[in-house]
């Protein structure tokens, strides 16, 4: 059989996907605190930016934590500065590899969602990464969080210098 | 499981990632090549729901935003099974849904289309597959509404739909149009697939699904990306 063809999450999502967090009354199946604030909760925050630097309001993001099955959700729509926002855990380490969250992206313009990950600036195991090794110097940058005082800092560009690395899986 | 590797996107029928004609793809398709990824844990899983975190009336749109009376429009009833692409149904998996109302009105804040929004109507709703991979729902058809990529734009009367799958390589964002539109050649979102996919993404008007005297009936399948695994195994 023939895959069915990708077509764009549009602008429209916020009720059927993220219904809660844009204020609808329709229940959401997961949303961007994936732990609660004693289970050693770290945030990971960001915004989304387009070829000519603007930041997209109308992105969804999810993330995938594999190794302590944890699943989020926001959208970019709600926050002051546009920016999405992530309360969960530390991902562990699998099989020796630096710990990461894996990203989906949606957005209006994407007629195809876009894969990513987000590493973290304080992890030794990075330099022995064989998928950060996999990928040229110059751009292994943009696939790693920041730690900042309160959270990780991630910002995704879609184009330019800074593009960030997206996956095929 | 962990010698299964799943197939890429088809590119003989998946859209490409910049489509010049669908404006708002310039400044938001990666440009850089797309680096191969190694399928590993991450990949092969994915969150799994439960029909148990669904409201009862989640799978009818017709009836789960009542306010003072029923919905407007022509109510359907759409149906199908969702295959990976080597046939074989995946039962037990998470498809949501939103959509215009009839008038061609989204709920949504940012819509600011000159067209009614319907008091009995939210347009969102969800539903599972199940044991077979078979999937239902009720709501109203769609109306199609304009959009700004070019002068007298129009998009096709359409449903959309977000699909799970069994890991995140599955994972399905799409529109479902319907027979006969003519916007349908007009729509460079729908053109943006190759011509090849293109029928995939149109339902079937559907006779022995129609409800006497209730709603008409759609048949609509879905086709997750398959995997590796020979007819013969047991997964």
């Amino acid at each position: 059989m023939k895959q069915t063809p990708s077509q764009t999450v549009g602008p429209y999502f916020a009720y059927g996907l993220t219904p809660e967090q844009y204020l609808y009354s329709f229940k959401s199946l997961a949303n961007n605190e994936l732990v609660a604030i004693e289970d050693e909760q770290i945030i990971v925050k960001g915004r989304v930016f387009d070829g000519e630097g603007n930041v997209i309001p109308d992105a969804m993001l999810e993330i995938w934590d594999a190794k302590n099955n944890l699943f989020g959700r926001f959208g970019t729509g709600t926050e002051k500065d546009n920016s999405f926002v992530f309360k969960t855990q530390k991902p562990g380490s699998i099989d020796g590899q630096a710990p990461y969250l894996s990203v989906i992206l949606f957005m209006r313009g994407q007629l195809i969602h876009s894969y990513t990950r987000i590493y973290f600036s304080d992890e030794d195991l990075n330099t022995t990464d064989t998928t950060l090794l996999q990928i040229e110097e110059s751009r292994r940058s943009t696939l790693i969080a920041q730690k900042q005082e309160k959270f990780y800092e991630f910002n995704i560009y879609m184009q330019g210098d800074n593009e960030t690395v997206f996956f095929e899986i | 499981m962990s010698n299964l590797i799943y197939n890429l996107f088809d590119e003989e029928v998946q859209p490409p990632r910049l489509y010049p004609d669908y404006k708002s793809t310039v400044l938001r398709a990666p440009t850089k090549p797309l680096v191969l990824l190694k399928q590993s844990l991450s990949e092969l899983s994915g969150p799994v729901f439960g029909d148990f975190e669904l409201g009862t009336l989640d799978h009818d749109l017709t009836r789960n935003s009542i306010v003072n009376g029923e919905p407007l429009g022509e109510r359907i009833v759409v149906h199908g099974t969702v295959f990976n692409e080597n046939g074989q149904p995946i039962p037990n998996t998470l498809i949501e849904i939103w959509q215009a109302n009839s008038c061609g009105r989204y709920v949504h804040k940012v819509d600011q289309h000159d067209a009614p929004l319907d008091p009995n109507f939210l347009g969102a709703g969800r539903c599972m597959t199940d044991a077979n991979g078979n999937y239902k729902f009720y709501t109203i058809k769609p109306g199609a509404y304009p959009w700004g990529n070019h002068y007298n734009a129009w998009r096709p009367n359409h449903i959309h739909f977000s699909l799970f799958g069994a890991n995140i390589t599955n994972r399905l964002v799409t529109q479902m149009y319907f027979p006969g539109d003519p916007l349908l050649q007009h729509d460079p979102i729908f053109l943006g697939v190759p011509p090849k996919g293109r029928d995939l993404l149109i339902s079937k008007f559907d006779l022995d699904a129609t409800e006497e005297s209730f709603a008409l009936g759609y048949r609509f399948d879905f086709v997750l990306r398959g995997n590796n695994a020979t007819p013969f195994e047991k997964i």
